[in-house]
């Protein structure tokens, strides 16, 4: 039978082409094609993945891996190749990405439409697209770390996109640095996969492991903890969190596509394509479980206070990446993706229609200079409120099943499994309260553009405007898929990953997980009605709620101050180190304690330097010259003159 | 043809010399000739890799012919893996620092291309040397350019600070190698021969005396050492960079310094190289933090790229002295892949120095939109130099790092290792200082005000040296396979004398060292 082609460089080839025409030629193009370039190629990207999957559905067998892959480095025994490889997994993902991504590119068009440097966007954008296509089809370590860091480098100037304002260049800096954090971990992590595999292949790795069942728990543990700290980065999870707040000084649409639908879930990715590792390290499962937990938690308290739109978003997003390491860490990969997929449906929706009300405000972002822009904007709120519906688990909505899926695993999952269990049930209250926080400030009520800009006369609601059709149909087909993205079920989600992911470890679920189900939506229902107290009709509850709990509320709006603990912890003593121990005291004792030295060493110095001094070039010339010639000379003279007798000396020096 | 195009290589550019110190010096007349005389090099220079066989091991194009009969001094050069890929990036870069300098010298452009040009044969003839009296002439003949250069054409030739520069670059570098000939004389006295091959025969024999051969090891060591330079001999390097012509500054560290490093320390004194070793990966280690902490919190641009050099080169070192086949080819490919970079930043931040007159970085800002042409190159050289994956840093790290951690040390390498993270912190500080927006100081910017963009010629230039570092990034195997053979003669004639790679903890570097040969 012939193997069936499937054309894998492709996916990655085309947004790569895409970047490489808009990146060389952008600038002299009309914004028409440009436009065409941008989209074209994501589209291209998309095809080749839904023909494939259209042929798995056929009955293709995977894994496909593409034979003769180039090589890329090979030196002595060790080799790496680009080698890419199609599962059940990176489908799911693939579909996703290109999915998801296609539609981000289109509503881009309208939302960038009249910013200097478009081309530039989409030349990043589309070279996003190709990192992150490389990171999920790769078949190695390396090649994923390629893509790993490829889409931090999209993610670095995509954030620092608006290069007159200071602030985007900070955040972009910041994300890409702390992410060299999580990079750290990872190459370590390789290091010691080559120390004990030899290799970095996928494949012969997980052959390895099931052949020699014996590796000992502590070598596991520790690969499995150094990449558990690069997917921290790349998944803004505790400890590395911290950037992508930040982040959401790029474009929205670079949020919802970066920040929100794709990159991120790299880290969550990454433990389910190398779950065979992790199963045998207990200990690195629980790390990833509590500090997904603990992160899902600490997000979505911050979440709670933050005034800025897609500040609450950034947060939540966190939060929602902690439930997937939960799920991760708990042993249901296949949840835990199930939720990446339906993330990435609301949570992209979510940001572009909050992108839509920015672009209908004229760049506002402070919700508490939004509110009653129902009527003005009857999609965008509609569409929102699949997507809070969708993310605060009320059944039907897509949330629900992925959620659902993941606390139901942590809660059979022991002891420890069911605290993390309360605490991922608290995280669900919250979430429902801050999601529907924002839907109440930003769209119902009266508008509050006025109060806050007295002189101006009135405020935004007057011009809000509803956005072009090519920014509002992405966000209807993504609230269609918010609703409906998790019908499939997770049974049957679980059954096709199954030959990747492996059997989830689901005991018999019957009436529990009924009880479960009921209790987060009763939780989600919860969550509503508490945001309906304090912010449903006039906001004097949520005032005194605020006055009574003001100690709370400043942590909280302080953000734990993590960012200056981590300042004054880690940045501060080394610059402090860099500038005072190293720059004063080493290389002012090795740069002028040595010239000095020497100065003394050749007694002769002084005199040259003062010669030099004069400025005479030319005899500054003749001295290095005739400096050269003597030593030559002196060299020649010697062998000439009987080397024998010369080397004797020198014998006998040494001697 | 291949039995003298490296005698070609080594002519061509002295005719170049004669050529411009015979016609006036008119207008950009010695600009012009060097220029074409450097790209003839060029030329020549790849015909040594069309017609290099990957797989034959041994020096290939090699010439020998008897110079003086008392001593015994051959004219006898020769090519392999190891060196054949550092002659074409002298090749490469000689055009490129000709364009560097297009602007910046005006006046005595003649006795400047001049000594340029003959920069270029010093160099080529150290890679390509076999005689160790013929290096040796090679080796200091590199060394007077520089000096003499950096005092002529220097940036602040006012206040002397350019004169200081080059009389400590003259210095270091001179005080370092005047015992390396007294280690020559004493090989030749006991041999009765400069030759490479026979002395590394002598001296794998055992028959030389022991204690002394040591020190004619440590006077190898450090000459070279100086040179590339190693933490701690690095005295030269951060003044030189900020006062000498940016074609000088690009060529002066690196390459030639760790080309000898392993041809004349590790291949020649392989189990002596290998005691030297622990405290040469401990300093590389450290040199890598070293260099890029200190160069997160430079103020002016050269310094900053100063001390980037020492760290990257600090990852050369360290992986020609873990012995490992992964790191020595890492290594080498490192040692071209910190020619092309630092050339293209240079000839950048030389643009940037010549339009604005100052280095400071905070007095730039916004550039982005001013220039864009130099802020996308700047960025792509910037990101090869900090190891992004596909772009040519990143081989190199990968190989150094990974064969440490396997092969020698896994806290040594871990600490290596860290340098990813500062590297990023400096080299993105410094993208954002000059090119993006800095906050709307008023103070800030006057500089940007002037900077112009890079020219057509100069364009041209960077943006082949970036597809190069993309190139290198992504079939690197093109350059490691040629290495291959060469390395592998390398680590078996160290392994049969006992250097296997070097295995160490890094609480263990006195230890081991003090240990005596394994």
């Amino acid at each position: 039978m012939n193997e069936p082609m499937l054309f894998l460089p492709l996916i990655a080839l085309f947004p790569f082409a895409g970047f490489l025409l808009n990146g060389l030629f952008g600038s002299r193009l009309p914004k028409a094609i440009v436009s065409t370039i941008a989209l074209l190629f994501p589209l291209l990207s998309f095809a080749v993945v839904a023909r494939a999957a259209w042929m798995v559905h056929g009955g293709m067998l995977l894994p496909v891996a593409e034979s003769g892959a180039p090589t890329w480095i090979a030196v002595g025994g060790f080799h790496v190749g680009f080698q890419f490889v199609l599962d059940q997994l990176s489908l799911v993902m693939l579909l996703v990405v290109t999915g998801v991504g296609f539609l981000i590119h289109l509503y881009s068009v309208g939302y960038m439409e009249h910013e200097q440097g478009y081309w530039r966007y989409f030349a990043y954008l589309n070279l996003f697209l190709f990192f992150m296509t490389v990171l999920v089809l790769a078949g190695n370590y390396l090649l994923m770390f390629v893509g790993w860091e490829g889409v931090g480098l999209a993610s670095y100037l995509l954030i620092g996109f608006y290069i007159d304002r200071k602030s985007a260049g900070d955040a972009g800096k910041k994300a890409f640095v702390v992410n060299r954090v999580g990079d750290f971990g990872f190459l370590i992590g390789m290091f010691l996969l080559i120390a004990n595999f030899g290799t970095l292949n996928f494949h012969r790795i997980g052959t390895q492991l099931a052949g020699h069942p014996a590796i000992s728990g502590a070598t596991a543990t520790l690969i499995c903890l150094c990449l558990i700290l690069g997917a921290t980065g790349k998944s803004a999870q505790i400890p590395l969190y911290i950037w992508l707040p930040d982040a959401m000084e790029g474009p929205t649409p670079v949020s919802a596509l970066i920040h929100a639908a794709t990159m991120v879930t790299a880290g969550v990715y990454m433990i389910a394509r190398t779950h065979a590792l992790f199963d045998l390290s207990p200990t690195a499962m629980m790390v990833v479980a509590v500090v997904g937990t603990a992160t899902a938690f600490f997000a979505a308290t911050v979440a709670m206070v933050q005034t800025d739109i897609k500040r609450v978003l950034a947060y939540s997003t966190i939060s929602q990446l902690g439930y997937m390491f939960l799920g991760c860490g708990v042993g249901a990969y296949s949840a835990a993706v199930f939720h990446l997929m339906t993330h990435a449906f609301f949570k992209a929706l979510l940001f572009l229609a909050a992108g839509s009300v920015i672009h209908g405000l004229s760049g506002e972002q402070d919700m508490r200079r939004m509110g009653g822009l129902r009527k003005a904007m009857p999609v965008t709120f509609w569409t929102m409120t699949a997507a809070v519906l969708a993310i605060s688990g009320f059944f039907p909505f897509a949330g629900f099943f992925s959620k659902d899926a993941i606390l139901a695993a942590a809660f059979q999952h022991g002891t420890l499994g069911k605290a993390l269990w309360t605490v991922g049930l608290i995280t669900a209250l919250l979430t429902s309260f801050y999601m529907f926080r924002l839907w109440y400030l930003t769209f119902l009520g009266e508008s509050r553009g006025a109060a806050h800009q007295d002189g101006h006369g009135d405020g935004h609601a007057a011009h809000a405007h509803e956005s072009p059709w090519i920014m509002l149909l992405p966000l209807v087909v993504l609230a269609l898929l918010s609703v409906t993205g998790g019908w499939i079920g997770i049974e049957r989600f679980a059954g096709f990953l199954e030959p990747v992911t492996g059997q989830a470890a689901m005991v018999d679920a019957g009436h529990t997980e009924l009880f479960l189900s009921v209790l987060a939506v009763l939780v989600a229902a919860l969550g509503w009605f508490l945001a309906h107290l304090f912010f449903g009709r006039d906001g004097e509850a949520a005032a005194q709620a605020a006055q009574s709990l003001a100690p709370i509320r400043r942590l909280l709006q302080g953000k734990y101050w993590i960012d200056e603990i981590y300042t004054a912890l880690i940045v501060r003593p080394v610059q402090w180190l860099a500038r005072f121990v190293l720059g004063w005291l080493g290389e002012w004792t090795l740069v002028r304690g040595s010239a000095w030295l020497m100065s003394g060493v050749v007694g002769l110095s002084g005199e040259l330097l003062r010669r030099w001094q004069s400025g005479n070039l030319r005899s500054y010339a003749a001295w290095l010259a005739a400096g050269a010639a003597a030593l030559l000379l002196f060299a020649l003279a010697g062998t000439l003159l009987g080397l024998n007798g010369f080397a004797d000396s020198i014998h006998w020096a040494v001697r | 043809m291949d039995g003298m195009i490296l005698s070609l290589i080594l002519v061509v550019p002295l005719a170049g010399m004669v050529a411009i110190l015979l016609l006036p010096d008119r207008g950009k007349l010695p600009a012009w000739i060097a220029l074409l005389d450097s790209l003839l090099t060029f030329v020549c220079t790849l015909h040594l890799p069309a017609h290099f066989h990957n797989q034959q091991a041994g020096f290939q194009f090699e010439e020998n012919l008897p110079w003086l009969s008392r001593p015994a001094i051959h004219f006898h050069v020769g090519v392999d893996g190891l060196s054949l890929w550092l002659v074409v990036l002298v090749g490469l870069l000689a055009p490129v620092g000709v364009v560097a300098s297009w602007r910046a010298v005006q006046k005595n452009s003649k006795v400047f291309y001049a000594m340029y040009l003959l920069q270029q044969t010093a160099m080529v003839g150290v890679f390509v040397s076999l005689d160790l009296m013929l290096y040796y002439g090679f080796w200091e003949l590199s060394l007077i350019p520089i000096a003499v250069l950096t005092a002529m054409f220097g940036r602040n030739l006012g206040d002397g600070a350019a004169g200081k520069a080059a009389l400590r670059f003259f210095l270091y570098t001179f005080l370092a190698s005047a015992p390396l000939l007294v280690a020559l004389l004493w090989l030749y006295a006991h041999t009765g021969s400069f030759d490479y091959a026979t002395l590394q025969a002598a001296v794998a024999s055992g028959t030389l005396p022991g204690w002394q051969l040591g020190w004619v090891s440590v006077a190898f060591l450090i000459a070279f050492a100086v040179k590339v330079p190693v933490l701690g001999l690095h005295g030269w390097l951060p003044d030189l960079f900020s006062e000498a012509p940016v074609a000088i500054a690009m060529i002066a560290a690196g390459k030639l310094g760790l080309y000898s490093l392993i041809r004349f320390h590790v291949e020649l004194f392989p189990a002596l190289a290998h005691r030297a070793a622990p405290w040469m990966i401990a300093l590389a280690a450290i040199g890598i933090l070293y260099g890029a902490m200190l160069a997160l919190v430079q103020k002016e641009f050269w310094k900053l790229l100063a001390y980037a050099t020492i760290g990257s080169l600090s990852f050369c070192t360290l992986g020609i002295y873990g012995f490992t086949a992964a790191g020595m080819s890492g290594a080498v490919l490192q040692t071209v892949n910190e020619g092309v970079i630092g050339a293209a930043l240079f000839l950048m931040f030389g643009v940037l120095y010549e339009s604005a007159r100052t280095s400071r970085m905070a007095d730039f800002g916004g550039l982005a939109r001013q220039t864009p042409r130099l802020a996308t190159l700047f960025t792509i050289a910037g990101l090869a130099l900090i190891g992004l994956p596909l772009l040519n840093g990143f081989v190199g790290e990968f190989l150094v790092l990974s064969g440490t951690f396997v092969g020698v040390s896994r806290s040594w390498a871990a600490i290596a290792a860290l340098g990813v993270i500062l590297s990023a912190a400096y080299m993105l500080g410094a993208i954002q200082k000059i090119f993006l927006a800095d906050g709307g100081d008023q103070q800030n910017g006057q500089a940007g005000r002037v900077a112009r963009d890079l020219t057509g010629m100069e364009t041209v230039t960077v943006a082949v040296l970036a597809v190069l570092m993309l190139a290198i990034g992504v079939q690197p195997t093109v350059w490691t396979e040629a290495m291959e053979s060469a390395l592998q003669t390398v680590t078996h004639s160290m392994h049969a004398q006992g250097a296997t790679p070097v295995r160490m903890e890094s609480g263990t570097v006195i230890a081991s060292s003090m240990g005596g040969r394994q």
